[in-house]
């Protein structure tokens, strides 16, 4: 929200505040702009560290240039393309042979539920209805063990998403940003931004139901392991490979 | 009576335009056959209802900046810039 104003504030203002060396411009800058730069950098990089220093570079880019910025696209699409550039310099060094064109989601179809749920398209009476419909979801309130729990089967199913779906619905529904914005940002077209986070969301939504209908009610841990262990991946491609068990094992169920 | 829905929007359907309906980009025919189907179809009330609790509960996921220490280093480096082309 803050990005937002800042950036209203006209770019033109903005730049011209920072090559007069306003500190607090410059801080507004990075305190909005770091965390969705390093959102998009480690979908380049392979670890953490290195994505980090990718942002580091993109801001020492734009202090060491501010004064070649011509305004031509917003601050927050030169920021953006500054680190792409440089991930991607980066990732080359390191071997990691990405092609920017997985941006775009033109392959496949990919269902936002498993045609199985539905009744078939011959069906006398109501073909495409639900066979086995959504149940709800018996959400633990805030601050509880079972929201704490629930939050991090989600971090992991967004960090598990291919990576255009991963940037667009990080930056969408956990930054918060318009989709004008996101799209200004990765250069990408309303509707391919619109797929991307469609089939995003609609796996997390499958994430999170698989999630709540394996959850006993009453927790009867009978044999060792827990259900996060048990936890289905994302439907297609994601594998076990990028998560780990670690980061949700640490959100133990409090009841035992 | 169940004409409306079979020849309206189908659940299968409806799933596949959640997001133009929730960004609201759907044209308005699609729109008002989508809030129809509603009306009729507990599964996708729910289904809409999980997608909303989806997107809200991303928002509350925990946003990952750099450290204060790659911070710092950044203001001195801009406090180096200001000072060397307005210092001399």
């Amino acid at each position: 929200m803050e990005g937002r104003t800042l950036v209203r504030d006209t770019d033109t203002e903005l730049v011209e505040r920072l090559r007069h060396g306003d500190e607090a411009t410059f801080v507004g800058l990075i305190d909005t702009y770091s965390a969705p730069l390093l959102r998009l950098a480690v979908t380049f990089v392979q670890s953490p560290a290195v994505a980090e220093e990718v942002v580091q570079e993109t801001w020492m880019a734009v202090v060491t240039g501010i004064g070649r910025f011509e305004g031509r696209s917003s601050v927050k699409t030169w920021l953006f393309k500054i680190l792409t550039n440089k991930a991607k310099t980066r990732a080359l060094r390191e071997r990691r042979t990405i092609s920017f064109s997985e941006f775009d989601p033109g392959n496949g179809d990919e269902p936002a539920v498993d045609h199985d749920r539905f009744l078939p398209a011959d069906h006398p009476q109501w073909p495409g209805h639900w066979s086995n419909a959504p149940q709800p979801w018996s959400m633990g309130p805030e601050g509880t063990a079972l929201d704490r729990e629930t939050l991090a089967v989600l971090r992991r199913a967004l960090e598990d998403l291919p990576r255009a779906q991963r940037v667009v619905v990080a930056l969408r529904d956990v930054h918060g940003w318009p989709a004008a914005d996101v799209c200004a940002a990765l250069e990408l077209t309303e509707a391919n931004q619109r797929v991307l986070l469609h089939r995003g969301r609609s796996r997390l939504r499958g994430v999170l139901e698989r999630y709540f209908s394996d959850a006993p009610t009453l927790p009867s841990p009978a044999s060792g392991g827990g259900k996060l262990n048990d936890l289905p991946s994302p439907a297609s491609g994601g594998g076990k490979g990028m998560c780990n068990a670690q980061s949700i094992s640490d959100t133990k169920q409090e009841d035992q | 009576m169940t004409d409306d829905i079979t020849t309206g929007l189908a659940c299968n359907e409806l799933v596949e335009i959640i997001t133009d309906y929730l960004e609201g980009t759907l044209p308005e025919h699609d729109r008002a056959r989508f809030d129809e189907h509603l009306l009729t179809c507990p599964g996708c009330r729910e289904y809409v209802d999980e997608m909303r609790t989806t997107l809200r509960l991303s928002g509350r996921l925990a946003v990952e900046s750099i450290s204060p220490g790659a911070r710092d280093e950044l203001l001195r480096a801009f406090r180096r810039m200001k000072a060397s082309s307005t210092g001399l």
